[in-house]
């Protein structure tokens, strides 16, 4: 067997391939099959809004591939991921929001939040943004370096466990405060929203839309196939040493600051592509989406679904925020009452989750 | 003497005895300008009677006939000049209409006759009323009434008030007069005064052209600084201290569950939000059935609040968290359902809306000790309570038994249950404690804060950094970290706005505990290294 083959057979089984294959072929195929080419009088027709609602939560998906890489395999409970998604998505805001040019209310060169404020050209931080490799570049790079001076400071001054995840929420809570100031630049209270085009394809033609969520798509099992490239490596077998018994590791020698800041900042990359994903197809990002209620809520997507398989990750975004749609519209006042208990329950009669369980009554079976 | 008072008398007298005819001519048939000296006129003299004729006149009450002016109520009519009656009513008569600017002049006018007032408040009404804008005409009537007025609150007013209209208009020597005078005020509303003059406009020129008078307002504005700054310093102390109170309060029952026990008590916030509703419903208790004891129902809120928090704290040990215990990222996700469900629970039975609780009437007001330093008595109140819950805290923790087994299982668990101490019940009670007291925070907060579900929200990232700021495990830790952070966050918001100081402490403690993550106050021994 060639190198090449070898890396296949590692990553998953006949089986697991299968899977992924039909997972591939239902994005790639039969949706923009019966989205695009089935009229919307058949009842075969797949809406706009299952379109956006499916690429949501790939992304959603995406963030919680990244939260499992770091808390799965490498312990490290962050509350604080929902900052690096709005990073990445603000990055993805900015660059959309420049290629409204003068179809704004006040038919100004301007986002409209800038003439509110009176201000008379773009402040220093968004220089160079209606390039797109620009802003692309920002979209890895400013939470990538972020989460390394964060993550160099914390892990080598031994920061960990709970302190580490409180430190975290502490971070996405005060650049929440600071994102919602008018003064900071980025339209404050509202954020970003009436996008019109995105690399000059109009924004709301179903035919972008599905490009968009194709390249999601493509981004998710991207994603997925390098995480479980890495966590079934050498690589990975050290950092799940580091989650179990990290003085240990040390000892053998190995520097697990390297170790852990790597997965780290890996991990904000990827969750600042799934926001520069989310904000083109959802249409807004605002600072709420750094409140540490929904960073928090990223761990739990993972718990439901199994912390430490990546595939529980992409199970848990699914299920959670599937419930959470049907919910907040059919019985929005009881959403938080499911959430909470799917908190309380996961913790104390799953602690494998939703592959945990499926494992079990497979091998019952 | 006898002369003197009858001489007095005169004087009071001889106005009383008709208005002045041509004035009230003109201000019934004149053009504007002329209208407007002639309320000076009126307004100089003081008669009692031209009150009646200038409010009828703000009422749209005063009617011409002829040469006559007549101030008509229904169907009666007197004079406005001799103050007789007129009957029967002329036929032909015509409404007197007042325009804006008159309008203003005589409420102006108004105000400044009930300087004179022997009713203090009614003074003190006025004089606030003529604060907010007086016009020119009344400067003879305000100057009248700063030489015999004696109260310490309302005569600085009065001065102030002198001043601005004298900046106004006049002369360049009387301006120049007025702003030395302002120099030795030491009222902050003489400072946005002096400051008004030194603005400067779009294009930066001075809106003050006069560079004679700019140069006076800078002396001035020098010396009322100068006067100023002890007050400010104080007041900001104060601020930083009461800052410093409201966290202790929110963290004190974290100290003891996070602290103590270990356990992450994402909760933590909610059980003061429930302490603050049982505040909100002991208080509409007592509105409904005990309304003449309205003012004492803290009394009975304190320990209802504590019970209610306590009561639920301990229910969610024995429940969840108690199968939890040495897992304590499982427990903070665990626990941060429980706030989901209880944010939820508050929703359901008292709505998504804030609800209002009201300051018993011995809390509301202040005591002024500076001219610019004003300690509102909710906050001093808050302060005293903040200390005596942490000396009761302390009291319980080093002088009771409950306090004892409280330490020892926290320092052994396994020496404290091999003598005999019922750890698991401990465990119960310690963080039933750290409810109750986290549910005395809420009714301390409903008293300076709204009081709505996500009260609880906003004070857990807050009281999580106190904690930790401390360090862990040490109650003086709490209180130094604290009054640090209140301190530090108002002295910041003085120069920087709420906001940024708000973020610049975060960032700091973010930065602290990097440098240092067994906080302000590490434990010492064999304990710091597990």
């Amino acid at each position: 067997m060639g190198p090449i083959a070898t890396t296949i057979s590692r990553l998953y089984g006949i089986r697991g391939w299968t899977a992924l294959g039909a997972f591939a072929a239902v994005l790639f195929i039969v949706f923009p099959v019966f989205s695009l080419l089935v009229p919307p009088s058949s009842p075969f027709h797949v809406s706009q809004y299952w379109v956006t609602l499916i690429g949501k939560i790939m992304c959603y998906a995406i963030v919680a591939l990244a939260m499992d890489l770091v808390w799965g395999y490498a312990g490290i409970l962050s509350l604080g991921h929902g900052l690096f998604f709005a990073l990445g998505g603000y990055a993805m805001g900015m660059h959309l929001m420049r290629q409204i040019g003068r179809e704004g209310q006040y038919q100004s060169d301007l986002p409209d939040f800038m003439v509110f404020l009176d201000w008379k050209e773009y402040p220093w931080h968004w220089w160079n943004t209606d390039q797109f490799w620009y802003a692309m570049l920002l979209v890895v790079l400013v939470p990538g370096l972020l989460a390394y001076v964060f993550g160099y400071f914390a892990f080598r001054s031994r920061v960990k466990g709970v302190y580490f995840s409180i430190i975290t929420q502490a971070l996405t809570f005060a650049a929440m405060l600071l994102f919602f100031r008018n003064a900071t630049g980025f339209g404050g209270n509202n954020g970003f929203t009436d996008f019109k085009r995105i690399l000059g394809f109009t924004i709301a033609t179903p035919e972008t839309r599905m490009a968009l969520f194709a390249i999601t798509g493509a981004t998710l099992i991207g994603a997925l196939l390098l995480g479980r490239w890495l966590v079934t490596s050498r690589f990975g077998r050290v950092l799940m040493a580091i989650r179990d018994a990290e003085q240990r590791v040390a000892f053998c020698g190995y520097n697990t600051v390297n170790y852990k800041l790597f997965i780290w900042t890996l991990s904000a990359v990827l969750c600042g592509i799934a926001g520069a994903l989310y904000v083109p197809q959802v249409g807004i990002i605002n600072p709420s989406e750094m409140s540490p209620a929904n960073s928090i809520e990223i761990a739990i997507w993972v718990a439901v679904g199994g912390r430490g398989t990546l595939a529980g990750a992409l199970v848990g975004a699914g299920v959670v925020n599937g419930a959470k749609s049907f919910f907040t519209q059919a019985f929005p006042e009881y959403w938080l009452y499911v959430l909470g208990l799917a908190f309380i329950l996961v913790t104390l009669f799953m602690p494998h989750g939703l592959v945990g369980i499926l494992r079990k009554w497979r091998a019952t079976a | 003497m006898r002369t003197v008072f009858f001489l007095l008398m005169l004087v009071l007298a001889r106005p009383c005895l008709a208005l002045d005819a041509a004035a009230v001519g003109k201000l019934a048939f004149g053009d504007a300008d002329e209208r407007s000296a002639a309320l000076a006129v009126l307004v100089a003299e003081g008669d009692p009677k031209m009150v009646a004729l200038l409010e009828a006149l703000s009422a749209g009450d005063v009617q011409t006939a002829g040469e006559r002016v007549l101030i008509v109520k229904g169907d009666e009519a007197t004079d406005a000049v001799t103050g007789a009656k007129v009957t029967p009513l002329p036929k032909e008569r015509e409404d007197v209409v007042a325009n804006n600017r008159l309008r203003r002049e005589i409420e102006s006018a108004l105000s400044a006759l009930k300087l004179l007032s022997p009713d203090r408040a009614a003074r003190l009404a006025a004089a606030q009323a003529l604060a907010t804008g007086a016009e020119d005409a009344v400067l003879p009537l305000v100057k009248k009434a700063m030489a015999q007025e004696t109260d310490p609150a309302i005569k600085p007013m009065l001065e102030l008030i002198a001043a601005t209209l004298e900046l106004k208009g006049g002369t360049k020597e009387s301006r120049i007069a007025a702003i030395r005078r302002l120099g030795d005020s030491n009222s902050p509303n003489t400072k946005t005064l002096l400051m008004a003059l030194l603005e400067k406009d779009r294009e930066g020129r001075f809106a003050e052209t006069d560079e004679d008078v700019r140069a006076a307002a800078q002396a001035s504005l020098r010396a009322v600084d100068g006067k100023l700054v002890w007050g400010e310093m104080g007041g900001l102390l104060f601020a930083g201290v009461s800052l410093g109170s409201i966290l202790l309060l929110a963290a004190l029952g974290l100290a003891i569950t996070y602290g103590l026990m270990g356990v992450i008590n994402m909760a933590h916030g909610e059980l003061i939000m429930i302490g603050a509703y049982t505040t909100y419903v002991v208080q509409n208790l007592f509105r409904a059935h005990l309304p003449q004891a309205f003012d004492w129902y803290l009394v009975c809120a304190l320990p209802a609040a504590f019970a209610v928090s306590a009561l639920v704290g301990m229910v969610l040990e024995r429940v969840v968290i108690r199968w939890l215990y040495g897992r304590p990222l499982e427990t903070l996700l665990a626990t941060w359902g429980i706030s989901l469900g209880l944010i939820q629970m508050v929703r359901t039975i008292f709505g998504a809306q804030n609800v209002g609780v009201e300051n018993p009437s011995w809390m509301s007001g202040g005591i002024q000790v500076l001219s610019n330093v004003v300690l509102p008595w909710n906050r001093v109140m808050i302060i005293a309570f903040a200390a005596l819950v942490l000396v009761g805290m302390w009291m319980l923790l080093t002088r009771t038994r409950l306090g004892l087994f409280v330490r020892g299982v926290t320092q052994n668990r396994e020496m404290a249950s091999c003598v005999g101490v019922p750890t698991a019940r401990v465990d119960t009670l310690a963080f039933g404690l750290g409810a109750g007291i986290a549910g005395l925070a809420g009714c301390a907060l409903s008293q300076i804060g709204n009081v709505g579900p996500d009260l609880g929200q906003g004070y857990i990232v807050d009281s999580f950094m106190v904690v930790v700021f401390g360090g862990v495990g040490q109650l003086a830790g709490t209180v130094y970290a604290a009054l640090t952070l209140g301190f530090a966050n108002k002295f910041l918001e003085a120069w920087s706005g709420a906001v940024i100081a708000k973020i610049a402490v975060l960032v700091f403690i973010i930065i602290f505990i990097q440098r240092r993550p067994q906080g302000l106050f590490a434990l010492k021994g064999r304990a710091a290294e597990t």
